[in-house]
């Protein structure tokens, strides 16, 4: 079995998969990616499942040693990375010699890269998911240095073609295709996060419901997996409201009676008794995912039936990937 | 039939709201919904969670990209069947109680005496009183295995903590406003604690992993310290 060593971890380095679902009636979120879609499209150009374990970098990438040749991609944020000194390609299959390191930096845009090895991480699930739920301390891995991590079986057919360029030079061999990164990663901060008002929506105050959609927030210092707080215009509630602890999920922005409003991330808890305001819509969650703390954000409204039109085109578009890159690995 | 409200959580959530008050039958309709709507396993629908009055119902859209209508609607009119027929009044029996031995005031409750004053009783008597009574988990949240339990006795009722704590030991027993609940591990926290457990309530690795569940009923054992070291071990 193929194996990676952790030289340094980097800022914040963890395993993560699609989420641990099923079990929020046990007070066990989903935690997993926080940018699902580049988890997904870096699993797929190397030949896994789309929602098999891989990396999730923040902000500042480890330094990793690859004891077996390996199949790699990367994707997600524009990261500093290189393999034995020479810059390595992003958003396509790299095949890397055994014993190379790999080196990842800060990031240029956004702020979770997402490193995906032929077989995935091969970690004993915890009720069905490899991933790290920082907060609750439920299973996955954090990477700390000296930690070695184990690749999964992959597809043999997948990397015979790159075997071959490898062995005649440089420390890695990346296929001459590659994905383009614009359709499911933007390298700035300034086209709005699109939201559904949420069930409480109605009882901000007159004030409140137009400085949500008119004015610009910042992503708070303090923000982390769990949740993005949203440092700007103090939003209030017509009167105080007495809520029951409810189902929250991953976008939901709530409002604490400071009135400072933080949107539910990767690993929100499962309920809430805050006021439900709005809710991010499914195919913006990844570019909320991608900002960092001091970023500024802006909301739009959009309908329910836009925002599942186009999580809708959004897995189609996937699907073509899919097919797509899956032909070119075995073809 | 019941009265109810589904609304959407999102593009791939969809919140079944019974009403909006913490009531023992609101909460046992909430978990014989959550139970029914999980045994149909209609497609896409990967996570049915019960709260004190409503149901979070976690899906695929994709799975009802056929649908005439968008995956909300066509999902939306599924559970909206299923509220329709479920019973106003679901056998909300819980099984055995499960019981939780507690370590009542000193070091595992410091806020006992703090109680006891608050509701004018003596510290046996609050024991007394939270031993005395039956529990029902009415859902499971804030974080794994945390229960909510229905059940307090009114006299023990008193507001949060003004000044959380931003640590409370694993398995403290605490009172919050109505309820009383279980700490599964060391978390931040604005209950009193008055005891703590031995017991693990979550462990990851253990199947199933939480001891208790939604609708599972509870009481609370009151052991000294001496009974607490050795169930710890």
């Amino acid at each position: 079995m193929n194996a990676i060593d952790v030289l340094a971890p980097g800022l914040l380095t963890s395993v993560q998969d699609g989420g641990r679902r099923g079990h929020a009636a046990l007070g066990v979120g989903c935690a997993g990616a926080m940018d699902p879609v580049a988890l997904r499209l870096a699993n797929l150009l190397v030949g896994n499942a789309p929602d098999a374990a891989a990396l999730e970098m923040t902000l500042r990438g480890p330094r990793l040693r690859v004891r077996d040749a390996t199949l790699v991609a990367l994707t997600g944020a524009g990261i500093e990375a290189h393999c034995d000194g020479a810059p390595l390609p992003a958003w396509r299959p790299v095949l890397v010699r055994a014993g190379a390191e790999l080196a990842f930096g800060g990031m240029r845009h956004g702020a979770r890269s997402y490193l995906a090895m032929a077989g995935g991480v091969a970690l004993a699930p915890l009720l069905g998911s490899c991933s790290t739920d920082l907060n609750a301390g439920l299973g996955g891995m954090l990477l700390s240095a000296g930690a070695s991590l184990a690749c999964g079986p992959s597809d043999a057919r997948t990397a015979t073609a790159l075997r071959a360029s490898l062995a005649s030079r440089g420390p890695f061999a990346a296929a001459a295709w590659q994905l383009d990164p614009q359709p499911w990663f933007e390298a700035t901060a300034a086209r709005p996060i699109r939201v559904c008002t949420g069930t409480h929506f109605p009882q901000l105050d007159n004030a409140a419901r137009r400085a949500l959609f008119a004015t610009q927030f910042l992503i708070g210092v303090d923000s982390n997996r769990v949740g993005y707080r949203l440092e700007g215009a103090s939003l209030a509630l017509r009167e105080p409201l007495e809520l029951i602890s409810e189902g929250v999920v991953p976008g939901t922005l709530q409002l604490p009676p400071g009135g400072t409003p933080i949107v539910l991330m990767a690993e929100a808890p499962t309920s809430g008794g805050y006021p439900r305001i709005a809710q991010v819509i499914g195919v913006d969650l990844p570019r909320l995912a991608q900002r960092r703390p001091g970023d500024p954000v802006r909301f739009a409204e959009t309908s329910l039936d836009d925002a599942q039109t186009r999580y809708l085109e959004r897995e189609r578009a996937l699907q073509r990937i899919q097919r797509r890159v899956t032909e070119r690995l075995h073809g | 039939m019941i009265e109810a409200r589904i609304e959407p959580l999102g593009d791939a959530a969809l919140l079944i709201s019974l009403g909006e008050r913490i009531d023992p039958g609101l909460n046992a309709r909430a978990i014989a919904l959550a139970d029914a709507v999980r045994a149909a396993q209609l497609p896409g629908v990967y996570d049915v969670a019960p709260a004190y009055a409503s149901v979070c119902v976690r899906y695929e859209p994709q799975a009802w990209s056929d649908a005439a209508g968008l995956p909300h609607a066509a999902l939306g009119a599924r559970l909206a069947a299923f509220v329709h027929n479920a019973a106003t009044q679901p056998d909300a029996d819980g099984g055995a109680a499960v019981e939780i031995p507690v370590c009542y005031g000193g070091v595992c409750g410091p806020d006992l005496e703090f109680v006891a004053a608050h509701a004018q009783l003596s510290r046996d008597a609050v024991i007394e009183r939270h031993a005395a009574a039956r529990y029902r988990v009415a859902m499971l949240g804030f974080a794994p295995g945390f229960p909510y339990l229905l059940g307090l006795d009114p006299a023990l009722q008193l507001p949060r903590r003004g000044n959380p704590r931003t640590r409370v030991p694993a398995g403290s027993v605490a009172i919050g406003g109505a309820q009383t609940g279980i700490y599964p591990r060391e978390l931040p926290g604005g209950w009193h604690i008055i005891g703590r457990t031995p017991l693990r309530l979550f462990e990851a690795s253990r199947d199933p992993p939480a001891l208790l569940a939604p609708g599972r009923q509870v009481r609370f054992r009151a052991i000294d310290a001496g009974e607490f070291a050795a169930l710890a071990r």
